[in-house]
This record gives structure tokens, C-alpha cells and sequence, in this order.
């Protein structure tokens, strides 16, 4: 199994010389399993690079596996050149949305509305299918199984566990650990609990085990104070979710946009100092693009 | 099988009751609205909260367990996607204040509210039924009716006024007039909207022979609770006789099991003055 992250930054693109080291672009993983079966986790702007990487390689069967569709996850759908030309394949894979009433069928029709792209969506020349999925629901492309997991954001937004012969990964996409909506005291606090800690233990054995863990760190402790319901996790966060899930590697990804990589490597030590016990044993690093892993 | 298709039909442009119209409007315009203040306004209107299980317990989303709850909704989906449904839902209007059947929405919204509330407390105190179930169980036993006033205003109107003429329970009126009472219809559009099987039953069967525990049991009380005491009103004079022992430890009449369930009367007295009204009791 091969990952490599083509773009670690949360929210915008943010090119220029502070993040020259861990980049500028928006969310974009690839994952080759071992028959190299490609499997493209969300179109941020990174997936613009990782197509024209993918180019020699044509005719291709790409496998975009999207965890939710805001911007910073999609934006980059649009300038996958595979999908301009005849003979490649590109299945669309994702979450549904209650408040639409549509599914991941919507994501380039929407923004390929001609007053914002030159090419609509009925244009595309490669061969497009998109498939809703259900939560806990796995699918099977080529030698690898996917399966999306309910996690917690403003929008629906599916982590995928991938899993292939006995290797496994887990990408959160955006995810804000669970609060409770009663404050200790109220009639409602205690129920809420419950279910809260079910849904958390849920997710926990979702990703349970796995080698690699790639999860949503966009802030430090302080900064989060400010931004409950925003729908991202802290340093601290991922950390712990790596931990009681017994993740071996872990990943902090979705860089928040406006930290320097001078900045990112200052909280992020000072985010193992903080965490030492928990931190013991995983090897936790910072998503950087370019950055490749094989196991 | 006709009945059935244009119900569903109507059911899907269904409104919601204007206070959580305007409370939801209210709240979501300003983005730090605390969401447990959401959630509650959802949870006091019985057309808000059956859509939103409608649309979270669709096959089509294929949620891993059924969502029994608001607050379960907003554990699974997070409050911004519950939010954003319910201003869906209220952009689609409100029940207007008559209808053609002249069935007391308000009233009916009362009546409703203080079932929810009493089979939630007789859940706890019971201890044989979860109180979210017996909860949502009491707000939405009656949904047929709303159904009726809205979309089959004349026909209701001749089964309110035989029973009220007649001391007929409603739902025989109902059968007579109809051919199909409230419970069927009720559960026919729970079923449909594939709400979990316990409501589904409650929905059904509640003007049969009370079950002797479980939420059906607390479903019961609660609504004979409410009539004894006058509490909002969805047209049925019947009162049931209490069976023996179905209160248990509670009481043997429907004033001592109501005694014994402490903050009942200050969570009717707060679901009367949400529903616009004052405590009738």
C-alpha cells in the first residue's frame, strides 16, 4: 500500500513562501494498493498535480473517494484532466445530503455551472459514474475495501477506512470530535452522553488498528476555544483518537490556512510535548505535500 | 390503496405549527444560537420532528441504527444539518390558524405536547420503556388527525361532529365517516417513512387494548392523563377506564398516576405557555 498526500491545507489554497515546505494546497491524498488499484481521497486543489502526475499512466480508472463537499475538498475536481479525456474512468464516490435531498451525483454539475466554468458536467468526455454510499456500508475497488464511517461536521462527512490485504488506513476528512449540547446539570446532559460515547466508540473502532492514520488537525487547544462548531479537530484531538484507537502512524493534516510552516512546526512540538503519554508509540508526523508512505 | 397514495402525497407539503415556524426563524438568525434551543423547538412540534426522522431514517441514507430522537438526530448528524433541515421545513410555511374541518390546531398541539411529556416522565418512573421513544411515541400518536384537518377537512369535520353528538370515541366516528381512522393512517405514514417499529406499533395501536408494559403502556396513560385533565384537546371525548394494574406502583385512577409523576404539571404549564396558550387544568 502506497499514500501519497498531494495537498494538506485546510480551507483555501495558500501558495507562497511561508508554506513552500508542507504546501499550499487544499485537501488531496492518493492511495495505491497493491495491484495498483488508484484511489484518490477528496479533490482539493491538490488533485490538479496528481493528475497531471497520473497523465503517462492513461487510460485510467480513477476511484475519487470524497469526504464531504465543501469547497476545499472538491475545488479541485474540476481540473482533474483525466476526466476531459475518452477512454479513462472516474468513479465519484460519496457522502448523501439530508438538506438537499442529493448525493455526491451534485458535486460537478454544481460547480461546472457554466457562469463559473467554461465546461459543463455533460461535457466530460471521460467515462463519469458517481455512487452514494452508506455509512458502515463497504465497498470493494479492485484488491481494496472502503468503508465510509459517520464522523462530525457542519455537512456529512465520511471518514474511509482502507483496507487491503491486512493493510489498513483511515482519513478523517474534517472532523470535530463530538460536544455535548447540554451543559452538565441539565435534565438532558446525561442521555445525550450516552449516545454521545456510543458514537464516539463507534468511530474509535472504526479506525481501530490501523497502520496509518490521516486525521483533521487544523488547531491548537486556544485556538479552538473560539472556533467550537466549525467542524475540525486539534492536535490533541487527533492524537487521541490515534491513541485509543491504536493507530501505529497518525498524520495531522487540513494545516490551518494562515500558520507558516516555521509557525505549523512550533505548535505541532508543542503539541507532543503536551501529549507525551498519549503520543507514546504512535509515530506521529505532519502531512507535508509530496510526502510518500509505503507499507 | 387510493387513500393511501393521495395521503402520502400531502403529507410530503405538510407545514409545520407556526410557533417553532417562527422560533426556528428566530434562532437561526442568529448564528450563536445555543443549539440546544433548536433542538427544543423541533422536539415540541410533531410535524417538524416526523419529517426530520422521515428524512434521517430514509433507506436511501441507510443510517446504521434508526434515529428515535431529535437529540439522537443531532448526535448522528451534527446541529448545522438538523438546523438546515428545519428551516427547510419552515420554509414551507405553517398550518394556517383554521382549516375547513375546524380542528383546533392549537389545542391539538397542546394535547399532543403534554402527552409526550407525561409518557416520557411515566418512561422514567416505569422504567420499562426509553423515554425518548415514549416521548416522540405521545407527540406523534395523534399525527393522523392533523393529516385528517388538513387534507380531508370535510370528511373529519362529519367524524368530529358525530362524536362530539354522539359521545362516539373519534376513531370509530372516524372509521364510519372515513372508512380509515387516525391510528391507520398515522402508522401508515410512519411506517412509510420507515420510523423504528416501536413508534410504528404505538402509532397503531393506541385506542386497542392497552399493553401491559412498554412504551404502548406509557402512551396510554399519558393520553387518558391528558383528557381527565381537560389538557389541550384532539377531539375525542372518550375517556378509557382504567385497567386494573396498568398503573403499577403508580395508582389505581389517572389523577394519582399523574401526582406521582413530579414536574409534570410545571412541564405542562411550560408546554402551555409554548403552545400559546394557558394551562387548562
Amino acid at each position: 500500500m502506497k499514500l501519497r498526500f498531494w495537498g494538506v491545507r485546510g480551507s483555501i489554497p495558500t501558495p507562497g513562501p511561508e508554506t513552500v515546505r508542507y504546501g499550499g494546497n487544499t485537501t488531496c491524498l492518493e492511495v495505491r494498493t497493491d495491484d495498483g488499484t488508484l484511489i484518490l481521497l477528496d479533490g482539493g486543489t491538490g488533485i490538479h498535480r496528481a493528475a497531471l502526475n497520473l497523465l503517462r499512466e492513461m487510460p485510467i480508472r480513477a476511484n475519487i473517494f470524497l469526504t464531504h463537499t465543501h469547497w476545499d475538498h472538491i475545488q479541485g475536481l474540476p481540473f482533474f484532466i483525466p476526466i476531459f479525456v475518452p477512454g479513462n474512468r472516474v468513479t465519484l464516490y460519496g457522502p448523501f445530503d439530508p438538506v438537499s435531498g442529493s448525493g455526491v451525483e451534485q458535486v460537478m454539475e454544481v460547480q461546472m455551472q457554466y457562469s463559473f466554468f467554461p465546461v459543463r458536467e455533460a461535457e466530460l468526455r471521460a467515462n463519469m459514474d458517481y455512487r452514494v454510499l452508506k455509512p458502515g456500508v463497504s465497498v470493494s475497488v479492485g484488491d481494496a475495501t472502503i468503508t465510509p464511517v459517520l464522523l462530525s461536521h457542519p455537512v456529512v462527512n465520511y471518514g474511509y477506512r482502507i483496507e487491503c490485504n491486512g493493510k489498513s488506513m483511515f482519513f478523517t476528512g474534517d472532523h470535530e470530535p463530538h460536544t455535548n449540547i447540554y451543559a452538565p446539570g441539565d435534565e438532558a446532559h446525561a442521555a445525550y452522553e450516552e449516545m454521545l460515547v456510543r458514537q464516539r466508540s463507534e468511530i474509535v473502532s472504526a479506525m481501530a488498528g490501523v497502520d496509518v492514520l490521516v486525521a483533521d488537525s487544523s488547531y491548537t487547544p486556544e485556538e479552538y476555544a473560539t472556533k467550537v462548531g466549525w467542524g475540525h479537530g486539534t492536535y490533541d484531538s487527533s492524537i487521541g483518537l490515534a491513541a485509543a484507537a491504536g493507530a501505529k502512524t497518525l498524520f495531522c493534516t487540513h494545516h490551518e490556512p494562515t500558520r507558516s510552516d516555521d509557525a505549523l512546526e512550533a505548535v505541532f512540538a508543542a503539541a507532543l510535548a503536551r501529549n507525551r503519554a498519549a503520543a507514546a508509540g504512535i509515530d506521529i508526523r505532519l502531512a507535508a505535500e509530496g510526502v510518500v508512505l509505503e507499507w | 390503496m387510493h387513500f393511501e397514495k393521495e395521503l402520502l402525497i400531502a403529507v410530503e407539503k405538510m407545514p409545520a405549527f407556526p410557533k417553532s415556524v417562527q422560533r426556528v426563524l428566530e434562532l437561526t438568525r442568529n448564528p450563536d444560537s445555543a443549539p440546544k434551543l433548536i433542538v427544543e423547538v423541533i422536539a415540541k412540534d410533531p410535524v417538524m420532528t416526523a419529517r426530520i426522522l422521515r428524512v434521517l431514517n430514509s433507506a436511501f441514507y441507510g443510517l446504521p441504527s434508526k434515529v428515535t430522537g431529535v437529540d439522537h438526530a443531532v448526535v448522528m448528524l451534527g446541529i448545522n444539518t438538523i438546523k438546515n433541515l428545519a428551516i427547510r421545513i419552515a420554509a414551507v410555511g405553517m398550518i394556517p390558524p383554521t382549516n375547513d374541518a375546524g380542528f383546533d390546531t392549537n389545542r391539538y398541539l397542546l394535547h399532543s405536547l403534554g402527552c409526550a411529556e407525561a409518557a416520557r416522565l411515566l418512561a422514567q418512573k416505569l422504567d420499562d420503556a426509553d423515554p425518548t421513544e415514549a416521548y416522540i411515541a405521545g407527540l406523534l400518536h395523534d399525527i393522523g388527525k392533523i393529516l385528517y384537518a388538513l387534507y380531508q377537512p370535510r370528511a373529519f369535520r362529519a367524524a368530529l361532529d358525530r362524536s362530539a353528538a354522539t359521545g362516539l370515541a373519534l376513531h370509530l366516528a372516524e372509521q364510519e365517516v372515513l372508512g380509515v381512522d387516525h391510528t391507520v393512517a398515522g402508522a401508515l405514514l410512519a411506517k412509510k417513512w420507515e420510523f423504528p417499529d416501536t413508534l410504528v406499533d404505538c402509532i397503531r395501536q393506541h385506542h386497542q387494548a392497552p399493553p401491559r408494559q412498554g412504551v404502548g403502556r406509557t402512551l396510554f396513560l399519558a393520553n387518558q392523563i391528558m383528557k381527565v385533565r381537560a389538557f389541550g384537546d384532539a377531539g375525542n371525548p372518550e375517556i378509557v377506564a382504567l385497567p386494573e394494574g396498568l398503573g403499577g406502583s403508580l395508582g389505581n385512577d389517572y389523577e394519582g398516576v399523574a401526582e406521582s409523576l413530579a414536574g409534570l404539571d410545571n412541564l405542562l404549564a411550560q408546554a402551555g405557555s409554548y403552545a400559546g396558550m394557558k394551562e387548562e387544568s
